[in-house]
């Protein structure tokens, strides 16, 4: 059985940015996405999810190089200087390279 | 002290004490959907029994009290409390908004103690819902190089929860009238209190967990908290008085006014104001202005009313 390397770029950050994250991922060229509801606590202090302001999300987005690439900048530039946002990339593989 | 209000003491308390009580997220959205609904229908079943023209001047004067109040708070927190302009501006729009919850405990309070209102004043609350927002966002973009992304942020100030189900439900209440609704009366009517004590649980504890945020905050946006309310309670409850609102609806219209948002005005400032720093909105709005209103404020507002129709 053959993996072909992917990249999977993982979004933590508040639910209030779910839309607009969605919309930038697929027009900077992901296929797809995993949202899941999270909590946790950071440098902007703890959030527990208990109630609107207060939700989070993690979002996963297997993409090739330059797509995650682009999210990332993408992020940096647009979420991180006032946002809660946690995001990293891992390299994985995967069975059917033409489905991301 | 009413029950009700005993329920949030009980969350405040909880949440203090590190208890391990937690309501499920799921369930804080179930209530939320139903008190929204509830407010709503009943509200509009009121309306269909007048003519809606006659509402139409109050309507226009209430949306104008959502206005005012954010222009009031916003130089005191720029002045007095020296902050950066998007957190002024953010803050003067929770205040500017309103709190479904806080006037749920009016409606309940003044059902307590006897007194009727105009039944239509869930109206009044829809109304004071968005002009706040959209005033605050102005303040703080107002003659900057940024322009407000006023698209997405409409999307999120007028397709919200809390106007979709407060605006849907006046509908509702307002076409099927009083005889339509009256086989979901023990559902929306009936179970009402026992929920609103659920969500007060709820609120109490949400509120104890960001009371550590007041020591941060600092005493300038603790009195804030507590000045303001009564300031916009003094307008709400004038205004009241002046469009001819029995004492009722004077004390509801005040407490309306004294509210701060914490549901809208977050979501819709996160995106449209997103240096600001949401966690003094939430902290001067939740752990101070609500808490205050609920145990000082509305009985306050009630003795005002009377002193305005005495």
């Amino acid at each position: 059985m053959t993996l072909h390397p992917k990249k999977l770029v993982v979004l933590v950050c508040e639910a209030v940015l779910e839309p607009q994250l969605v919309a930038d991922c697929e027009r900077l060229g992901a296929h797809g996405y995993t949202v899941m509801d999270a909590r946790g606590g950071g440098r902007r202090g703890a959030r527990a999810a208990t109630w609107d302001a207060d939700r989070s999300i993690r979002m996963e987005v297997i993409c090739d190089e330059s797509t995650a690439d682009a999210i990332v900048a993408h992020a940096h530039a647009r979420f991180f200087a006032h946002y809660a946002m946690t995001v990293f990339v891992a390299d994985i593989g995967v069975l059917r390279a033409d489905k991301f | 002290m009413d029950a009700v209000v005993l329920f949030f003491v009980l969350g405040v308390a909880a949440g203090v004490a590190r208890s391990d009580l937690k309501l499920p997220a799921a369930l804080y959205d179930a209530l939320s959907i139903y008190l929204l609904l509830a407010i709503g229908l009943k509200g509009g079943m009121e309306l269909a029994k007048m003519p809606l023209l006659a509402v139409a001047p109050q309507a226009l004067l209430i949306m104008g009290l959502g206005v005012v109040i954010p222009l009031i708070g916003y130089p005191v927190l720029r002045g007095l409390g020296r902050l950066p302009r998007a957190d002024a501006a953010s803050i003067a729009a929770h205040y500017g908004s309103v709190s479904v919850v806080t006037f749920a405990v009016g409606q309940n309070f003044l059902s307590a103690a006897g007194m009727a209102y105009e039944s239509y004043m869930p109206l009044f609350l829809v109304l004071l819902e968005v002009p706040g927002i959209l005033v605050g966002v102005v303040l703080a973009r107002a003659g900057g190089p940024q322009r407000p992304a006023w698209g997405p942020l409409l999307h999120e100030v007028m397709l919200g929860k809390s106007i979709v189900l407060l605006v849907g439900g006046l509908l509702i209440g307002w076409v099927a009238g009083p005889e339509g609704m009256a086989p979901m009366a023990p559902f929306f009517g009936g179970l009402f209190k026992g929920v609103l004590c659920l969500f007060l649980l709820e609120m109490g504890l949400v509120a104890s967990a960001q009371l550590g945020a007041v020591r941060k905050t600092g005493l300038f946006l603790v009195g804030f908290g507590v000045v303001m309310p009564l300031v916009s309670a003094l307008l709400g409850g004038g205004l009241g008085w002046a469009i001819g609102l029995s004492p009722g609806g004077t004390v509801l219209l005040a407490t309306l006014a004294a509210s701060a948002s914490y549901i809208a005005a977050p979501a819709a400032m996160r995106i449209a104001v997103p240096e600001a720093n949401p966690a003094l909105s939430i902290t001067a709005a939740l752990a101070i202005t609500f808490p205050f209103n609920l145990l000082v404020g509305i009985p306050l507002y009630a003795r005002l009313a009377d002193y305005l129709h005495r």
